[in-house]
C-alpha cells in the first residue's frame, strides 16, 4: 500500500515540475479559509501582472515567468509544505502573504540561499540587511506603518497627543504582535495612554473588545486585522456608534471588502496605504486588452484594481523589475536565485520608471542598499467613500519616525544575528 | 496459506506472548523496520521528510498518546492540542535555558513537563465521565493557548510572541533548525516513535494496560475487583500526555521551527487528533498509525493528484479535498464503525482461511 501510494506521489511531483529555465514565482496564495477574501484579490493581482508580462513584453528579458499557485489557506503547516513543493522549481522569490508563514520561511531561505520578499508584512527588523541578507521588506513595514499613524494624529491634534487616549485591537497573532513594541516606544514618547486589545483568530467573535471600547471611550482606534476580522471590527464600530473618522486600519485593514459589509456606516473610515488603488493607471489598458478580455485572469476579473488587487500587482512588479535588474548585472537572462537576490538589493525604482510601467504616482520610488532592505518607509491615509465606493487619499506621504524605530530595529536584528550566529555584512 | 499459526510452534512462554504471533506478521515487521531505518534515510529529500514523513511521524506519537487515554482508558480529552502546546513550550524554554544538554533529553523532559500538567488536569475526570470530561479537557485547551499568549516568560519576551528553536545537535547531526537535513529530522523522529510505540504495546498488554481497559470497560465493576480508580486514570493521564507532549515538542523543534500557540496549537489540532483515533480505531496502536496516515497524507496526495496530476485551480482542489476527505471519513465509520486497526484485523482474520473459506 505504501509503494503504490509513494510512487502516485512522486509522479505527481514530476508532473508538477514546470521546465528549468523559465523564471519561477510561485505564489503561496490563500483562496480558502477564513482569510480568502483577502487572499484572493492579492494573489489575482499577483498573477495577472506576471500574465500581463508574459502576453505583451514574452516575459522578462526574453524569458518568460511562471506562477506556480500552491494553496496555504494561511496556514503555517501548509506552507512549509509548498514552500518545500515548489522550492526545487527553480524559484527566484517567495512572497507568501503570511507574516507565520514568514517567520517559519525566514531561516530556511537564508539556508537554501532564495530571496524572500515581504512588502508591508513580515518580520518587521527584516529592514535591516545587515543581518537578513535574504530578506526584502521594502517599501514600508508594520512599526513604519505604526508610526505614521501615531504622526498623522498628532498632524490632526495640532503635534500634541499627551493625555490622549489609543486602542489598539490586533489580532492576536505574531502580526498583530508586531507593532505593539513600537506603539508603546511612541506612547511614551508622545504622552498618550496605549490600551491593547487583541482578537483571536479567526476574529469573528469581537462583542467584548468594542464593548471595552465603548467604555473607555478612547480618542482613536488602531487596528492590525486582517481577514473576516476586518469586516467584523468595522461592523461593531458602526454598531457602538464609533467616529469612523477617528478609526484607522494598517494597510491590511484597508481594502474593499473591508468596509463595504457595512454599507454606509463605514463611510469615513481610515487607512494606511502605500500604494494607489483604482483603475485610473495606464497600465489597466494593457492589463485588460492582454489579461482581462482575452479570459486569462487569474480570478474572475473582478477584483481589478482593488486595493489588494493592487497590492498584489506591486508586488510582482517589484519583483519582476529586480528580476530586471538582475539580468543586467548577471548579464545573462536566466538568472538563478542568487543573482535575484543581487536584484533585489540593487534595485532602484524611480518615478521615470513607474510611469513607463504605466504606474505613475503608484508608489514611493524605491532605493535598495547592502544595509537597507526596508525602502522609504513612507505611507499614506486613505479615507473611504461609502457613496462612491472608493478610497479617497486625505494625506501626502508622510515619513516614519526614524529616530524611534531605527533604534528597535537595531536592537531586534541584533538578537536575531546572536541567537543564530549571524555575521553583519556590508562592513 | 502463508498466512496461519499452522506449523509456527511456540515452545517458550516468552515466544508464546509475542506481539505478533504469526510468522508472517512478525517478517513483514523486520522488513519494514529495515526499510525506514535502513532505506528511507537514503532516499529521504526535503520534499519527502517536510510534507510527508517527519508530520506523520509526530502525529503518530500524538494519536497513540491520545489513543491510550481515550481509547484504553476510556476517558474523552479534547485537550490536546494544549498538552501539545506545553511540549513544545516546555522544549523552547529548556532548549533555551541549557543549550548544552542533548536536545533529545529536553524531549524527553518536555514530555515529562507535559504528563505533570496532564495530571493536574486529570484530576476533575476522578469525578466526571463522558460528555462532561470532555468539556472540562476543552477548558484545558483554551486556558493553556491563553497562558501561553498571555505570560511573555514562555515565549523569553519576543516581541511577536513566536518561539524559535535555535540549532542543536544530535552526535554531531543538526536536528532542528534551518540547516537539518532531510535524513537526520527523520530518524530523529522515527527513533523517538519506534522507541515510544514499543513502550505504548507493551504497556497496554501489561497490568497497567489491564487495568485501563477495566476501568474503561466498566469502572465500577473494575473498582470492585480491586482496581483503583485514582492511579489508573491519573496514570493514563500521564503517559498520555508524556506521547502527546513529546509530539508538540517535536512537532515545534523539528517539524516547523517557529510556532505560534494559537495558530500551531488550536482547538482544530485537538479535533485532528481525535479524528485520527476515531478513524483509525479506538484501542488500538496499530490504528492511531493508521489514522495518522490517512488525515495527514491523503490531503497531500490530493492535493498532488488534483493540482499537480490535473492542473485544477488551487482552489477548487482545496475545496474538493475538503469533501473527499469528509466523505471518506463518513464512509469509513458507516462501513467500519470501528475504524481502521477493525478492517485491518477482518482482513487478517480472511487472509487466515484463505484459500479455503469454508
Amino acid at each position: 500500500m505504501k509503494k503504490t501510494f509513494a510512487t502516485i506521489v512522486a509522479a505527481a511531483i514530476a508532473a508538477a515540475s514546470p521546465a528549468a529555465a523559465d523564471l519561477v514565482f510561485p505564489s503561496l496564495s490563500y483562496r480558502t479559509g477564513p482569510y480568502a477574501p483577502n487572499g484572493i484579490p492579492y494573489a489575482d493581482g499577483f498573477a495577472d501582472y506576471m500574465t500581463l508580462l508574459n502576453e505583451r513584453d514574452g516575459g522578462v528579458g526574453g524569458e518568460m515567468i511562471q506562477v506556480p499557485e500552491c494553496e496555504t489557506a494561511y496556514n503555517t503547516e501548509k506552507g512549509v509544505e509548498c514552500y518545500e513543493s515548489t522550492k526545487g522549481m527553480g524559484s527566484l522569490a517567495y512572497n507568501p502573504l503570511s507574516t507565520g508563514i514568514t517567520y517559519q520561511l525566514i531561516p530556511k531561505v537564508s539556508q537554501d540561499g532564495i530571496p524572500l520578499y515581504t512588502p508591508g508584512y513580515g518580520r518587521t527588523s527584516a529592514a535591516n540587511g545587515k543581518v537578513f541578507e535574504w530578506v526584502f521588506n521594502y517599501p514600508a513595514n508594520y512599526w513604519d506603518g505604526a508610526s505614521v499613524a501615531i504622526k498623522y494624529l498628532l498632524d490632526q491634534n495640532g503635534g500634541d497627543l499627551s493625555g490622549k487616549k489609543i486602542a489598539l485591537v490586533y489580532h492576536n497573532s505574531a502580526y498583530g504582535k508586531e507593532p505593539i513594541r513600537t506603539l508603546q516606544e511612541l506612547s511614551k514618547k508622545h504622552g498618550f495612554e496605549l490600551i491593547e486589545l487583541p482578537v483571536d483568530h479567526p476574529g469573528q467573535e469581537q462583542k467584548s473588545q468594542w464593548l471595552q471600547i465603548r467604555r473607555d471611550r478612547p480618542d482613536n482606534v488602531l487596528m492590525w486585522g486582517w481577514g473576516v476580522m476586518n469586516a467584523v471590527a468595522i461592523q461593531e464600530a458602526v454598531n457602538i456608534r464609533y467616529p469612523m473618522e477617528n478609526f484607522i486600519g494598517i494597510w491590511w485593514s484597508g481594502s474593499e471588502n473591508d468596509v463595504k459589509p457595512a454599507g454606509d456606516g463605514a463611510n469615513g473610515y481610515k487607512a494606511i496605504a502605500f500604494h494607489g488603488s483604482g483603475m485610473d493607471y495606464p497600465v489597466y489598458e494593457d492589463l485588460k486588452k492582454y489579461v482581462l478580455d482575452a479570459g486569462k485572469a487569474a480570478g474572475d476579473g473582478s477584483n481589478a484594481g482593488t486595493v489588494l488587487y493592487s497590492r498584489g500587482m506591486y508586488a510582482a512588479m517589484v519583483l519582476t523589475e529586480a528580476a530586471r535588474k538582475a539580468q543586467e548585472i548577471s548579464g545573462n537572462s536566466a538568472i538563478t536565485a542568487a543573482e535575484m537576490r543581487e536584484g533585489l538589493e540593487a534595485l532602484e525604482l524611480t518615478e521615470e520608471r513607474l510611469t513607463e510601467l504605466g504606474l505613475p504616482g503608484f508608489a514611493q520610488p524605491i532605493k535598495s542598499t547592502c544595509e537597507d532592505h526596508g525602502g522609504p518607509g513612507s505611507a499614506m491615509i486613505q479615507q473611504w467613500d461609502a457613496a462612491a465606493g472608493a478610497w479617497m487619499n486625505v494625506s501626502d506621504y508622510i515619513e516614519a519616525d526614524a529616530e524611534v524605530l531605527d533604534p528597535l530595529i537595531a536592537e531586534d536584528s541584533a538578537a536575531y544575528a546572536a541567537e543564530n550566529n549571524i555575521a553583519e555584512r556590508c562592513n | 496459506m502463508i498466512y496461519r499459526e499452522a506449523g509456527d510452534f511456540k515452545t517458550s512462554y516468552a515466544i508464546d506472548s509475542q506481539t505478533f504471533s504469526i510468522r508472517f506478521d512478525r517478517w513483514a515487521y523486520y522488513v519494514l523496520l529495515v526499510v525506514a531505518f535502513g532505506v528511507i534515510p537514503f532516499l529521504i529529500n526535503d520534499y519527502w521528510a517536510n510534507a510527508v514523513f517527519v508530520p506523520f511521524l509526530i502525529y503518530s506519537i500524538a494519536a497513540i498518546g491520545l489513543n491510550i487515554l481515550v481509547g484504553y482508558c476510556g476517558q474523552v480529552s479534547l485537550g490536546t492540542g494544549g498538552f501539545m502546546a506545553v511540549g513544545a513550550y516546555a522544549c523552547y524554554k529548556l532548549m533555551t535555558a541549557f543549550p548544552e544538554v542533548s536536545i533529545l533529553i529536553h524531549v524527553l523532559l518536555a514530555g515529562g513537563v507535559t504528563a505533570g500538567v496532564g495530571v493536574l488536569f486529570g484530576l476533575p475526570s476522578l469525578r466526571i465521565k463522558g460528555f462532561y470530561l470532555a468539556v472540562a479537557t476543552l477548558a484545558a485547551q483554551f486556558f493553556l493557548v491563553w497562558l501561553f499568549n498571555k505570560v511573555p516568560w514562555f515565549y523569553n519576551y519576543s516581541a511577536t510572541g513566536q518561539i524559535s528553536a535555535p540549532e542543536r545537535t544530535v552526535l554531531g547531526h543538526a536536528v532542528t533548525g534551518p540547516a537539518t537535513t532531510a535524513p537526520a529530522k527523520y530518524l530523529f523522529c522515527l527513533t523517538i516513535l519506534f522507541g515510544l510505540a514499543w513502550l505504548a504495546r507493551n504497556l497496554t498488554r501489561g497490568t497497567v494496560g489491564r487495568k485501563w481497559m477495566a476501568i474503561r470497560d466498566m469502572d465500577i465493576a473494575a473498582e470492585i475487583i480491586g482496581v483503583n480508580p485514582l492511579t489508573t486514570k491519573l496514570s493514563a493521564f500521564a503517559v498520555s500526555s508524556f506521547f502527546v507532549g513529546v509530539a508538540g515538542a517535536l512537532f515545534f523543534s523539528v517539524y516547523l521551527g517557529a510556532v505560534e500557540v494559537t495558530e500551531a496549537f488550536g482547538i482544530q489540532k485537538s479535533f485532528l487528533i481525535l479524528f485520527m483515533v476515531i478513524i483509525g480505531g479506538l484501542g488500538s496502536i496499530f490504528g492511531s498509525f493508521a489514522g495518522a496516515a490517512f488525515l495527514v497524507l491523503l490531503p497531500v496526495l490530493l492535493k498532488n493528484l488534483l493540482v499537480g496530476q490535473l492542473g485544477w485551480a488551487t482552489d477548487l482542489a482545496a475545496h474538493i479535498e475538503l469533501m473527499i476527505v469528509g466523505g471518506l471519513i463518513v464512509l469509513f465509520l458507516i462501513v467500519e464503525p470501528h475504524g481502521l486497526a477493525q478492517l485491518w484485523r477482518v482482513a487478517k482474520e480472511k487472509l487466515r482461511l484463505w484459500p479455503f473459506p469454508h
